[in-house]
């Protein structure tokens, strides 16, 4: 049993990769815009047009949506719903899961029809799931993960902003 | 534990509030949100029932600016008190930094206190943790009403503490909040660690961010 949930940490040559396959993706499926969000609702990745939203509500809500609808595929007997799709008059979503501990969410428009973002879709969570699955198999180290000083820095902050 | 994003330089904590059917978890969030400047919070969202009982979870994000370059951020997160909705209290805890479980003081309350903190102890086990290793705090709400009970008998019910296996962990720790009061100490040959406490009043504020202080506090020492 470990201490809580499992850290794992993001650098700079993931992102870049990340964003690689994410602007590949928008590129051939004439989606809007792409976000990855994990599985405890934070936001990891952002691709395309900036979202008009608040991103942060929008991660936790994702990730509540997709693991409330786990359950109810679990409910059905099936081991999960890989993919979710959300229609609107206007804007659509599709979901799907990367690794199972991310979720890759696609926002689109009628500039693009539910096929074209499905099938471009499959790849695009396979290249994910590879990358992925690397970043989370990766040996952590013991070393600390902020420098010195982050932790005097971050109570003194915090005593600002709840109250000293 | 939390992700540390090197790419956006962002750390993200998630604190989940756990506790009884209408203890005051969402009130504790409602009064940061109203409380902390505008600038340092984001949206609430509440997924609640007509009647105002939290459905799924209430979030608020509190950001805590940039400290040695790093911004960081505290999600704060309810559960549903009631226990049928146990399925969406559990799915709330993945990926939780930190808890605070707050206690209803009133003493007709204890059996659904009891019942909230055995649930919370499944739910972690069942994804894998261990509250006794996480940053942990409880907090006693409600404690101006006529029918609070009194701390001594709500900490026996809800905090007698656990065994410290742990040699390095063995030895005294005072209570910085209660003098003459301990988190660790020695009992009947054994070695016993309790949570911290806080008192609470949260309709009025009283104790909301003393408990949230020090949780946070808690937290962000987890990432050194």
């Amino acid at each position: 049993m470990t201490s809580g949930a499992s850290s794992w940490s993001f650098g700079e040559e993931d992102a870049r990769r990340i964003d690689g396959i994410l602007t590949g993706f928008l590129r051939e499926s004439s989606a809007r815009t792409a976000l990855i969000v994990d599985r405890t609702g934070q936001l990891v990745a952002t691709a395309g047009e900036p979202p008009a939203f608040d991103p942060t509500a929008f991660a936790s809500l994702t990730a509540a949506d997709f693991s409330a609808n786990d359950q109810l595929a679990r409910m059905l007997g099936e081991p999960e719903f890989g993919a979710l799709f959300h229609q609107g008059e206007r804007e659509s979503m599709y979901l799907a899961d990367i690794a199972r501990r991310v979720i890759l969410v696609v926002l689109f428009d009628n500039r693009t029809t539910l096929g074209l973002v499905k099938l471009r879709v499959r790849a695009t969570v396979q290249d994910l799931t590879k990358v992925f699955t690397e970043m989370f198999g990766r040996t952590r180290t013991d070393a600390p993960r902020v420098e010195s000083g982050f932790l005097g820095d971050a109570e003194d902050e915090i005593d600002k902003l709840f109250g000293a | 534990m939390s992700m540390i994003n090197y790419a956006s330089r962002e750390i993200n904590c998630k604190l989940v509030y756990y506790g009884p059917g209408l203890g005051g978890k969402t009130t504790n969030l409602e009064f940061v949100y109203n409380k902390v400047a505008p600038g340092s919070r984001g949206k609430m969202i509440s997924l609640a029932t007509e009647t105002e009982r939290t459905l799924f979870f209430d979030f608020l994000p509190v950001d805590l600016g940039t400290i040695r370059g790093f911004k960081v951020k505290f999600h704060l997160y309810t559960v549903p008190g009631q226990v049928y909705y146990n399925a969406s209290r559990k799915l709330i805890l993945k990926g939780v930094d930190g808890v605070v479980f707050v206690a209803d003081s009133q003493l007709e309350r204890m059996e659904a206190n009891i019942e909230a903190m055995q649930n919370l102890y499944d739910n972690m086990a069942q994804h894998g943790y261990d509250l006794t290793r996480l940053p942990f705090a409880i907090q006693y709400n409600k404690r101006d009403l006529p029918n609070a009970a009194p701390i001594a008998e709500l900490q026996a019910a809800l905090n007698p503490g656990w065994v410290v296996e742990d040699p390095a962990r063995q030895r005294v720790l005072a209570d910085a909040e209660h003098p003459g009061e301990f988190l660790v100490s020695q009992q009947d040959g054994q070695w016993i660690e309790r949570a911290p406490y806080y008192e609470a009043v949260a309709v009025t504020g009283e104790g909301v961010f003393d408990t949230l202080k020090a949780i946070s506090k808690t937290v962000v020492k987890t990432l050194g």
